[in-house]
């Protein structure tokens, strides 16, 4: 069973490199050439490491931000509007809080993501509960309104000043997330997003809402007959949702950019679903995801020096592990199906006379 | 006599932005009557951006760029049928990776198509044809009649949608699909056969949005140049209550929303131009959420039909 839980997604990645190797032979590159740069340029020497995990701690919380959501049967497609909020909060406290020490201001302005994300994507849930809006469009929408509206404050009120850049004062030392590997860019960052991972598998395992939770995902007319709240419910996985989100966005400006400005995430939101998706939605499988996309995302960078291979195949072959994770399903429906028929027929031709009495 | 001369520019800029919306809107409200979310129609649109460019490029004539625009992003639209229809999986799942997808493929074939940091080549575009006599007319000659081609078809495209959803068997058909597969498929309508049809439509139009973005409002190529656009309609949709004039009347309030936005901007007035461009989408939720009256999508909308 863990094999085959593991062989899925195995098999999907080497597709998907397969497909991207295609490709890079199309465009008049050698894909060994190209694929060795790329996992020179993610995993060869502890700089090249710590950048692969760098990118992987966003697409972390966005990957559990869908995956959260998914359990409780919603789909969180707001993912890169919660990001954006969640670090306008951050960014706020982190800038205009002044004279904290550390120990305080740090946590304050990471507590201060996540309700930013939280609230966000609370926002969705409430439309959703309240006047039926469904939350595939809201949260979509809401993204477009918080891109805009972090574009507003970078312009306008939260300029650096004296104001000629479009973008805010760095954070201050007491609001940054130190660096966990000296030399490198990795950040303290990388092990929250493992405490967000630890608090996803025990919240959803291990506490009676989380239960609640899941049950709602599965069967909400069940869950309703058990005398569980499914409006309660939706309202809350929507705030973690967003919430995880918003660690995200947070994440990225305390500890990479310390500053913010506009479109400052590459897609991380969208990128999330793809990492939930491969890691099946489980702790670990989003760990193991989330590493695989940084190591597509921080190697791209060395593959386009060296082999000349635009950074944008690594969306091709994202896209391509995709559809080969929900093709996955079908697949083993139709061959158990030919399986079924195959054992019926030859148990009919031991019978020797099932058919001749027609 | 200014103040009319500045209100026809408006509208005529209204009009040119509305147009991607408008088209692509068309197809999309075709594929979301048969229960379908096609949120990939921003990758389709990708899509047909570059292969009109490239088509224009290699055929010599706008025109053969945009049906090759309509061609590929159809063959993208098939892989979301297949993997939405057929193989039953989660549509937002699939619109999504056809995004990323379109994302990936545009971008590196444009660098391996017209080359890096060079200049993007000279492509046939669409021009502005002034309608004879209906041009000269005032006011409304300068806001209506000196467009492109491209603009004139979407505009004569709404009524056809409208009349072929509203009035023709087809439409009903496909409406009914959305509505109840299962009933369809007792009297013997082709409940897949409706919906990789109308994803067709959908990929078409996009793929002939796209190839407006690229062809029509500008002449070459940029990196994610459809920027948003594809969700813009995915709102258009659902503010338009899922019809085609509906869709007409968001499209131009959208655009509104954009052509204000750049004269604001240019104009450098105190008011943030960013709260203009919210409005469409905050225009969309209030429509769902049932304030600007209630956009409600089809029953089956979203959900995979199984036959077994």
């Amino acid at each position: 069973m863990l094999l085959k839980k593991l062989g899925i997604p195995f098999v999907a990645v080497l597709a998907a490199l397969l497909v991207g190797a295609g490709v890079i032979k199309f465009i008049g590159v050698d894909p060994l050439t190209a694929y060795k740069s790329l996992f020179m340029g993610s995993l060869s020497n502890k700089n090249a490491i710590a950048e692969t995990l760098v990118k992987t701690t966003p697409l972390v919380f966005t990957a559990l931000s869908y995956a959260f959501a998914a359990r409780c049967g919603l789909v969180n497609l707001g993912a890169e509007g919660q990001l954006y909020i969640g670090a306008i909060f951050s960014t706020t406290v982190a800038i205009y809080l002044t004279g904290l020490p550390m120990i305080i201001h740090l946590p304050m302005a990471i507590i201060a993501g996540f309700v930013g994300g939280g609230l966000w994507g609370l926002l969705a849930g409430w439309l959703k509960v309240r006047f039926g809006a469904a939350e595939v469009i809201t949260t979509i929408m809401l993204n477009y309104i918080a891109t805009h509206f972090l574009s507003y404050l970078v312009t306008g009120p939260m300029i650096e000043p004296p104001g000629s850049f479009p973008q805010t004062a760095q954070a201050q030392l007491s609001a940054i997330l130190p660096k966990i590997l000296p030399g490198t860019r990795l950040h303290a960052g990388f092990l929250v997003a493992l405490l967000a991972i630890v608090f996803y598998y025990y919240f959803l395992w291990k506490t009676t809402t989380g239960y609640e939770t899941r049950v709602v995902g599965l069967n909400p007319t069940a869950a309703e007959y058990a005398g569980i709240n499914p409006t309660k419910n939706a309202l809350l996985a929507m705030f973690i949702a967003g919430g995880f989100a918003g660690l995200a966005g947070t994440c990225e400006i305390l500890g990479i950019q310390l500053r913010m400005f506009q479109n400052f995430s590459p897609g991380y939101g969208f990128d999330g679903i793809a990492v939930a998706l491969l890691g099946g939605g489980a702790p670990v499988g989003i760990l193991i995801a989330g590493i695989l996309f940084g190591i597509l995302r921080s190697g791209a960078n060395m593959m386009q020096m060296l082999a000349k291979v635009p950074i944008a195949i690594i969306y091709i072959i994202q896209a391509f592990v995709i559809f080969f994770v929900i093709s996955s399903g079908f697949f083993e429906k139709v061959y158990n199906k030919r399986k079924l028929e195959k054992i019926a027929r030859q148990g009919g031709n031991k019978d020797g006379n099932s058919n001749s009495d027609r | 006599m200014e103040i009319l001369t500045a209100i026809a520019k408006f509208i005529a800029a209204d009009l040119r932005t509305a147009t991607p919306l408008i088209l692509a809107g068309i197809g999309l409200v075709f594929s979301a009557r048969a229960g379908l979310v096609n949120i990939g129609v921003e990758g389709m649109m990708l899509v047909g951006a570059l292969s009109a460019v490239a088509g224009s490029w290699w055929f010599g004539s706008a025109m053969l760029g945009t049906l090759f625009a309509m061609f590929t992003a159809s063959i993208i639209a098939l892989i979301f049928a297949y993997l939405s229809v057929t193989v039953k999986a989660d549509q937002i799942v699939v619109g999504t990776a056809i995004n990323i997808l379109g994302l990936g493929l545009t971008t590196t074939l444009a660098r391996t198509l017209f080359g890096l940091n060079t200049a993007p080549p000279d492509v046939a575009s669409f021009e502005i044809i002034a309608i004879p006599g209906l041009s000269k007319i005032p006011f409304f000659g300068q806001a209506f009649f000196q467009q492109n081609a491209l603009v004139y078809l979407a505009l004569i495209l709404v009524p056809i949608a409208s009349f072929i959803m509203f009035k023709t068997d087809i439409g009903l058909k496909v409406r009914a699909v959305g509505e109840h597969p299962k009933a369809c498929d007792t009297v013997g309508i082709n409940v897949y056969l409706v919906r990789y049809v109308t994803i067709l439509i959908s990929g078409l139009f996009s793929g002939l949005a796209g190839a407006y973005v690229s062809l029509g409002l500008l002449s070459f190529f940029t990196e994610n140049m459809i920027a948003g656009r594809g969700f813009m309609v995915l709102a258009a949709v659902v503010f338009g209550k899922y019809t085609p004039r509906g869709v007409l009347f968001a499209g131009i309030i959208f655009g509104a929303a954009e052509a204000i936005q750049f004269r604001l901007q240019a104009a450098g007035t105190a008011i943030p131009f960013q709260f203009l461009l919210m409005l469409p989408y905050a225009l969309t939720i209030f429509a769902l959420a049932g304030f600007v009256g209630k956009s409600r999508g089809p029953a089956a909308m979203s959900k995979p039909y199984d036959k077994d």
